[in-house]
């Protein structure tokens, strides 16, 4: 293959991962912004909507569209709801102090891992993608799903948006978000919110997985490299900004994709590491944080 | 009407409020006046459910307060405006509004009303809280806890760095409200603005009441202000 498709292909699939680490790090953004709570548990969220995405599609009778469909309704709901549990059982009892929190996370991120290999195995378990379309581009095939990828993740994140900017349930998160005690004097609930935020970082988290698992397999330790991933985007975008986070994803996917293609995926992690370091020391508060 | 009765009160093993009590009536201006730390702002704090407190009560109408979460304390209709106006500075002065009016449902006939009382709000409505002048944030801030219709008004020094014509102004709009039925609490450290408003005046040391006495045959050289104020 030539420089020129060769380059379309390799920028084609960073854009694939762009759009699945933006979901996924704008959800430990969110949770972070509001809560001030580092989710170490983050990538297990992310595993467990794979894992879940598996049962549900395998136990499904009917076309493969339509257990996949219900995958994702399904996925970030119950991952939603676990994560909810989580915070009213632990982190709400902790009072989110910042180091306490981070060792309750690591402590449910064990928890969740174990309970899948307990119940899901220790295999790599394939996901039928919903609809099998070539696409066929001038220099090679493409798969129409991981396009689709691409648009579906694109919809969840002007739907997070909106739901951000536009809605009163986005009003209220961020005056959460900017002062908790005077949000409590103007009636905010804010232990709700805290339950809703944390859900909804975890459905997204879900949801990431949910259309990545065609293309990757589910596995009870696949919520490392999301993890990871998502920690040095929303630290490079700067935490809890989600302008930020979105913009890091697109530069982390695209060079990722494009390094791995080039030259080797462990390049790519290495790069995004040093990238991570350099932000930290001449610009720790992120591209796009403001100064603390 | 705003009973607190004994109360105590404090920060983890600190204590800072001992034995206070104080009353606010409907249509009634109470200004509370103390030195720095006496225990004026842990006293609105523990009324809104910020602090818990360990003893004594406070009742709004003879409903307690303490038994309920932060946030149902404003919903039983008390309005705050804290020390240094805490605003939701990244958002718009239409957004702080809108969380004012969430609280207790509140609709576009008391935004209108609000909006009235502070005809500079309207004109800036769609810009950033935290860019308002120091002025404007008052009224801000004032004007988003009477989105409550609130029957209770707390105030902790809401003139605190401001021109006298916007101090008139507060005085003013607080007057106005009194004459509407609300109790108002204003902790204050101004001799003149506090005779100029108050109906009874509460001096609190060392985090209790010392004294409550009405606003009558008052003057700024009155010895109360020189014992609890040092002025
Ligand atoms: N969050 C806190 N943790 C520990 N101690 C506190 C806290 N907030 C206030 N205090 C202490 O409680 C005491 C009373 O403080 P408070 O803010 O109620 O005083 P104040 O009368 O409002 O003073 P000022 O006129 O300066 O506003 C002070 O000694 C203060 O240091
Ligand atoms: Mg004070």
């Amino acid at each position: 293959m030539d420089f020129g498709p060769f380059l379309l292909l390799a920028l084609m699939e960073g854009m694939v991962m762009a759009a699945v680490l933006a979901l996924t790090a704008v959800g430990l953004s969110l949770v972070f912004g509001v809560m001030r709570v580092v989710n170490v548990a983050h990538g297990e969220f992310f595993m467990l909507g794979a894992v879940i995405a598996w049962f549900v599609t395998h136990f499904m009778p009917g076309p493969p569209a339509v257990a996949f469909a219900a995958a994702l309704v399904i996925c970030p709901l119950l991952v939603g709801g676990i994560a909810a549990l989580s915070d009213t059982l632990i982190l709400k009892r902790l009072n989110y102090d910042p180091e306490a929190t981070i060792v309750a996370t690591i402590g449910l991120s064990y928890i969740f891992q174990q309970t899948a290999l307990t119940f899901y195995g220790p295999d790599a378990r394939p996901v039928l993608a919903p609809f099998d379309l070539r696409i066929q581009l001038p220099w090679f095939g493409y798969s129409g799903y991981k396009i689709a990828v691409v648009f579906a993740a694109l919809a969840i994140l002007l739907a997070v948006w909106l739901l951000m900017t536009r809605t009163r349930a986005g009003l209220i998160m961020r005056a959460t978000q900017l002062d908790r005690n005077t949000a409590r004097a103007f009636g905010i609930n804010v232990d709700r919110v805290y339950a809703a935020v944390f859900a909804l970082g975890a459905g997204l988290a879900a949801v990431a997985a949910v259309l990545i698992v065609p293309i990757q397999q589910a596995h009870y330790l696949m919520g490392h490299d999301p993890l990871l991933l998502s920690f040095i985007v929303v630290i490079i975008g700067g935490l809890g900004s989600l302008r930020g986070t979105l913009v890091a994803a697109l530069v982390i996917g695209l060079s990722d994709g494009v390094i791995s293609v080039f030259f080797s995926p462990t390049l790519a992690k290495i790069l995004a590491t040093l990238l991570v370091a350099m932000v930290l020391v001449f610009r720790p508060q992120g591209l796009f944080g403001t100064k603390p | 009407m705003l009973e607190l009765s004994n109360i105590n009160a404090g920060y983890g093993n600190v204590q800072v409020l001992r034995g206070l009590s104080l009353t606010a009536g409907p249509g009634q201006v109470t200004c509370v006046m103390g030195r720095n730390g006496a225990g004026k702002t842990t006293m609105l704090r523990a009324i809104m459910g910020q602090i818990s407190t360990t003893a004594g009560s406070i009742t709004l109408s003879g409903t307690p307060l303490q038994t309920l979460p932060a946030h149902e304390v404003p919903r039983a209709g008390i309005g705050y405006v804290p020390q240094g106006r805490r605003l939701f500075g990244e958002l718009t002065v239409a957004q702080n509004i809108e969380i004012g009016l969430m609280t207790r449902g509140k609709g576009r006939a008391t935004r209108d009303y609000v909006l009235s009382l502070f005809p500079r709000l309207r004109e800036r409505l769609s810009q950033r809280s935290s860019t308002l002048s120091g002025g404007e944030q008052q009224m801000l801030a004032i004007a988003r806890a009477l989105c409550l219709e609130p029957s209770v008004l707390l105030l902790d020094e809401p003139t605190e760095g401001l021109q006298p014509s916007m101090i008139t102004l507060i005085r003013d709009t607080l007057l106005t409200l009194k004459s509407t039925g609300v109790a108002i609490v204003l902790v204050e450290q101004r001799v003149d603005a506090v005779l100029a408003m108050a109906d009874h005046i509460a001096f609190v040391t060392a985090g209790s009441v010392a004294e409550t006495v009405p606003n009558t045959g008052l003057s700024t050289d009155s010895a109360q202000f020189k014992t609890y104020v040092g002025v």
